[in-house]
């Protein structure tokens, strides 16, 4: 089955980022697997490092030491082409400030990676209304993103992340700039999206309302992976988390 | 190391090269969407290559319709020329710019490049977001390259075009004011066209000198640092 399989491996990877004459170590040896199909939520205070593995899953920094696999394939040996097909084909982005292209509509914004993917213009049009249409915004694809509301901008990125069906989704703090009711549209989108698409996702995030939809919660503290909880045992101690989190 | 399902399908290197594409029409478009959403800026941008077009063409012009009423052998000629202030030889055969003109076309030009150079690593770094967005979504560095040289070739051509027409224009007008007729009668075509297209040219060349280095820095640009240097 498609859910046995690992597509994510992270082995010993640090970071350690230069500012000016010091040097700030944002992982300090992560090991981490991830299943296909899996969701998964990467947890943590500001500063903890989550954004900075997160970035390295997705291919789109490199690791100062060890090595991330994507489908058991080191990344860091991808030539350019390569890792511009893996990131076009096989991983869909969504961010926190939903870096829509600001000049495109929505549709344009949605065929974009198809575009890039070698897709002819009328099947890319044909797939960016059926993707918009899935993610609730049929009848906006000639908005451009000034005239949609976050909650939309983020529903177009969310829909572009699907453009070439990607097996993995990286959303980082898909949430952190939309209000609770809004949010919790976008979180249950992606549970969706998981369920009936079997696609892998993967966020950031240190928003709880992600916890009751993600089947692993992986916290990290301080550069390293504090603990890993599955979704059975997290539902109890999410007040204990709380409460810990309050007092620290 | 096992590839399995992800990879696997992954052919040659040639056959990658061939699938993540951007074809030329898509290019233009997205080029020309950009220029025209911030149109106005593009103007001033614009205007600076006009501006400088233009006082080449008008230079350059001016000395080959004086080169025109010189080998026209009127009688006369050379007094009309010189009291319009050309510095002429005995015996010279074309109206060449004077060393002051020279210096004054170069510094023009020279102010010109700054100006351009700033003008475009502006819009490179007002679009950093935009450009690790791209990258995020499979674009190769080439295709961002791409996409700034052709704004930069098109803000070049129509700024070397309305350089060149108001360079071109103002020189036959002085002309005809200074000499008459006689400008416009022995005025040597071939000549002046050549010096128009010199002048266009270098409106283009500049335009795209100014974009090349920024266009380069933010192509190779890791995607996370383009979309960190915004904020």
């Amino acid at each position: 089955m498609a859910s046995s399989h690992t597509i994510v491996r992270v082995s010993g990877v640090t970071k350690t980022f230069r500012m000016g004459r010091h040097e700030v170590q944002a992982l300090r040896g992560v090991d981490l697997e991830i299943k296909a199909g899996e969701y998964i939520s990467i947890m943590g205070p500001s500063g903890s490092g989550k954004s900075t593995l997160f970035n390295m899953i997705g291919g789109l920094d490199k690791p100062t030491e060890g090595k991330v696999f994507i489908d058991e394939v080191d990344i860091a040996q991808l030539d350019a082409y390569e890792l511009a097909w893996l990131r076009n084909r096989k991983i869909g982005y969504i961010f926190q400030t939903f870096n829509l292209i600001q000049v495109m509509t929505a549709l344009e914004n949605v065929t974009l990676p198809m575009t890039f993917g070698g897709m002819s213009q009328d099947d890319a049009v044909e797939k960016g209304i059926e993707l918009l249409k899935l993610v609730g915004l049929e009848g906006r694809h000639n908005h451009k993103p000034q005239e949609l509301s976050g909650g939309q901008q983020q529903r177009v990125a969310v829909a572009r992340s699907l453009a070439n069906s990607p097996a993995i989704i990286l959303a980082d703090e898909p949430t952190g700039n939309l209000d609770l009711s809004t949010g919790a549209e976008i979180i249950e989108l992606l549970r969706v999206l998981s369920a009936e698409r079997g696609v892998t996702i993967i966020t950031a995030t240190h928003d709880y309302k992600m916890l009751n939809v993600s089947d692993r919660v992986i916290w990290i503290v301080d550069g390293r992976i504090d603990r890993i909880e599955n979704r059975a045992d997290l539902d109890i101690q999410v007040g204990e988390i709380k409460r810990e989190e309050a007092r620290a | 190391m096992a590839k399995t399902d992800i990879l696997d399908k992954k052919p040659g290197d040639a056959g990658i090269r061939k699938q993540i594409v951007l074809p030329f029409r898509k290019s233009l478009q997205i080029s020309l969407q950009s220029l025209r959403v911030r149109f106005f800026r593009n103007c001033v941008t614009v205007m600076t290559l006009v501006l400088a077009v233009a006082f080449l063409a008008f230079v350059l012009i001016s000395s080959d319709l004086a080169t025109g009423i010189l080998n026209s052998n009127m009688p006369g000629c050379r007094m009309m020329l010189s009291k319009a202030g050309f510095d002429l030889p005995e015996g010279a055969t074309s109206v060449g710019s004077s060393a002051k003109d020279r210096w004054i076309v170069i510094l023009s030009l020279l102010v010109c490049t700054v100006g351009i150079v700033n003008a475009q690593l502006m819009s490179v770094t007002e679009r950093f977001r935009e450009i690790g967005t791209m990258k995020c979504l499979g674009a190769l560095d080439s295709f961002v390259l791409r996409l700034f040289l052709l704004e930069a070739a098109m803000q070049g051509l129509a700024g070397a075009i309305l350089g060149g027409l108001l360079g071109g224009l103002g020189a036959l007008l002085a002309g005809l004011l200074r000499f008459g007729l006689a400008a416009a009668m022995h005025m040597p075509l071939a000549q002046v066209l050549a010096s128009l297209g010199l002048a266009a040219l270098v409106g283009m060349a500049l335009s795209l000198i100014g974009v090349f280095y920024p266009a380069l820095v933010a192509a190779r640009m890791q995607p996370v640092e383009a979309m960190r240097a915004e904020e």
